[in-house]
């Protein structure tokens, strides 16, 4: 597994781990108001075009790390699927992106250059920043009016490399590429606005905009880890938990957590659909095994008491899902000892006789059979806990989750 | 001399962006969660909105997330990354000698105009920022850098939304 991003709270402490952030933020706060972003009239001249710092000193930020990014991602130092990339709500985004845009040219500041700008004394920063506050205070009482409309388009954890269908590194050298020649173009349009000479790129940014697109090719050689590649650097370890049999739980540690409230299971049901609809756990997620990779992106959303149960009939499929999500570094997954066909054994009782049994049955077969598509109300779908108190080996062991629940604006 | 002319000039943007993706990337090895300040400012108004009116926060599902029972909105990353933001700004104007009580604005509007402008737009940016999930930095910035789809599609509306009416407040500025 790749060393980063570092587990915080497990290496400092709930509190300690906000000293770093603190840290962050002065560095963050450093860099804006060197760039002049507690300046309102500079911010603004981005929209007259005569001073472009805002287009230069952003895209220039995203480029260095966007590269940074995908590039410690290729050499296995960086594990992308934990770092947080802001789930796709597109039509909430691109209206509340308009409305900044409004706020933007009428305030002068956006949220994060009105505190350097308060920092610096700007009179016109702090009374900003009890607009955004007032905002802020305006939204939380009107958005229950339309939550409709905050919930919609909903594409979770969706990339350009995704809507392109196209990888990672392609993506990552063509933005570094145009963004470094609309920095020459942005020039050119100051220059001509301003009514002057074009300034002359100072000799360093040449060869940093070299160095850039030299890391962003490297990256796109190497390419981003496949689940094989990311399976084979935890394959060791992982593959002993599956021989010792420490993650596959038994139908009962399985039965305690759907009934236990501080937790929140997830059954992953990898079975096809046929087997799904004839049987299945009360709230099951039917994520077929060939669809397990995608999800698991999914999966890093939840929140850090959730537990993922991948099942089958037996034990085949379930355990290739498992190495799947583990590696995709998706936290508290575990497979349900002997499948569904244990779990019918154990809670079905009456409700299904010998004569349901299949017999001969092959690898992964469901074990009985089932007249009709009975999916969860089938009433071993969820057995009352109460008088099935039965004793099992418990294996679970909540890790604490490394990718962030919440990013950029908490 | 005046404190204008000791004034330090600002930094090179280029330079500047180039440090600021350092600090981004390292925001990302480090914790995996990449930069923000909307929601800093977020919770420290629902801190307060708890201290004045509990019982509101409670009838809200909005706020109740944050605020609800014993849960203390300022027990947050994202705080200590907005108040150490603040502390940057500052150190980082009292080093390059920028730290002055002004108003910024263009010489047609009067200081009052311009303040009043700023809170309409700050309210904006706000109730924009909490819509769109996230301000310039949070879902700009490092949205954009981790290539979000809706993140890009953001960006390029906070830029339309500032040119389609720049134009009209071309007074305020120029």
């Amino acid at each position: 597994m790749a060393i980063f991003p570092l587990p915080l709270a497990d290496l400092l402490g709930h509190w300690g781990s906000y000293v770093i952030y603190a840290v962050i933020g002065i560095a963050f706060g450093m860099t804006l108001e060197s760039a002049g972003f507690g300046n309102s009239k500079l911010l603004a001249a981005q929209f007259y075009f005569k001073d472009m710092r805002v287009f230069k000193v952003m895209f220039t930020a995203i480029i260095v790390a966007v590269t940074l990014v995908f590039l410690s991602s290729a050499l296995g130092i960086l594990d992308y699927n934990l770092i947080w990339v802001p789930p796709t709500y597109l039509w909430p985004g691109i209206a509340g992106g308009l409305v900044m845009g409004v706020g933007f040219i009428i305030g002068g500041f956006c949220p994060g250059t009105s505190l350097v700008g308060l920092a610096t004394g700007k009179l016109d920063a702090v009374v900003f920043v009890f607009g955004v506050l007032f905002g802020i205070y305006l939204f939380g009482e009107t958005i229950g009016a339309y939550a409709v409309f905050f919930d919609s388009s909903y594409l979770g954890r969706f990339t350009l490399p995704e809507l392109f269908n196209v990888n990672y590194g392609t993506v990552v050298f063509i933005v570094v590429v145009a963004a470094l020649s609309l920095f020459v173009v942005s020039e050119k349009v100051e220059a001509a606005v301003n009514k002057r000479p074009m300034q002359k790129f100072p000799g360093w940014s040449k060869s940093a905009a070299g160095a850039l697109v030299a890391m962003a090719a490297v990256a796109l050689i190497i390419g981003q880890p496949t689940n094989a590649d990311r399976w084979q650097k935890i394959a060791t370890e992982s593959q002993s938990k599956l021989d010792q049999r420490l993650v596959q739980i038994a139908p009962a540690e399985l039965l305690k957590y759907m009934n236990d409230s501080k937790i929140k299971v997830v059954p992953l049901d990898v079975r096809d659909e046929h087997h799904y609809n004839q049987f299945h756990l009360r709230g099951a997620v039917h994520v077929p095994l060939d669809s397990v990779q995608e999800k698991a992106r999914e999966f890093q959303f939840e929140l850090a008491n959730t537990v993922f149960v991948a099942m089958s009939n037996d034990e085949v499929a379930a355990t290739e899902a498992w190495k799947i999500l583990k590696a995709e570094s998706v936290p508290n997954i575990y497979i349900l000892e002997g499948g569904i066909n244990a779990w019918l054994e154990t809670y079905a009782g009456e409700s299904l006789s010998d004569e349901d049994r299949v017999s001969p049955r092959q690898p992964d077969q469901l074990a009985f059979k089932f007249d009709a598509a009975t999916g969860s109300r089938h009433q071993a779908a969820e057995p009352n806990p109460e008088f099935l108190d039965l004793s099992y080996e418990p294996k679970v062991i909540l890790e604490l989750k490394r990718a962030p629940t919440s990013g950029g604006c908490g | 001399m005046n404190q204008i002319s000791r004034a330090k000039p600002y930094m090179n943007p280029y330079l500047a962006g180039t440090l600021l993706g350092i600090v981004l990337f390292l925001a990302f090895l480090i914790t995996g969660s990449g930069l923000g300040a909307s929601g800093g400012l977020n919770r420290l108004l629902v801190y307060v909105q708890n201290e004045v009116n509990p019982e509101h926060i409670d009838q809200v599902a909005y706020l109740l997330k944050m605020a609800g029972g014993n849960s203390n909105p300022l027990d947050s990353w994202i705080v200590f990354l907005t108040v150490g933001t603040i502390f940057g700004g500052l150190l980082s104007g009292l080093l390059g000698r920028r730290v002055k009580i002004e108003t910024n604005k263009g010489p047609q509007i009067s200081n009052g105009t311009r303040w009043i402008f700023a809170f309409i737009g700050g309210a904006l940016m706000g109730y924009g920022a909490r819509l769109a999930r996230g301000c310039t930095s949070g879902q700009g910035l490092s949205g954009g850098a981790g290539l979000s789809v809706g993140s890009w599609a953001f960006m390029f509306a906070v830029f339309a939304g500032a040119y389609a009416l720049a134009y009209f407040f071309r007074k305020v500025w120029n």
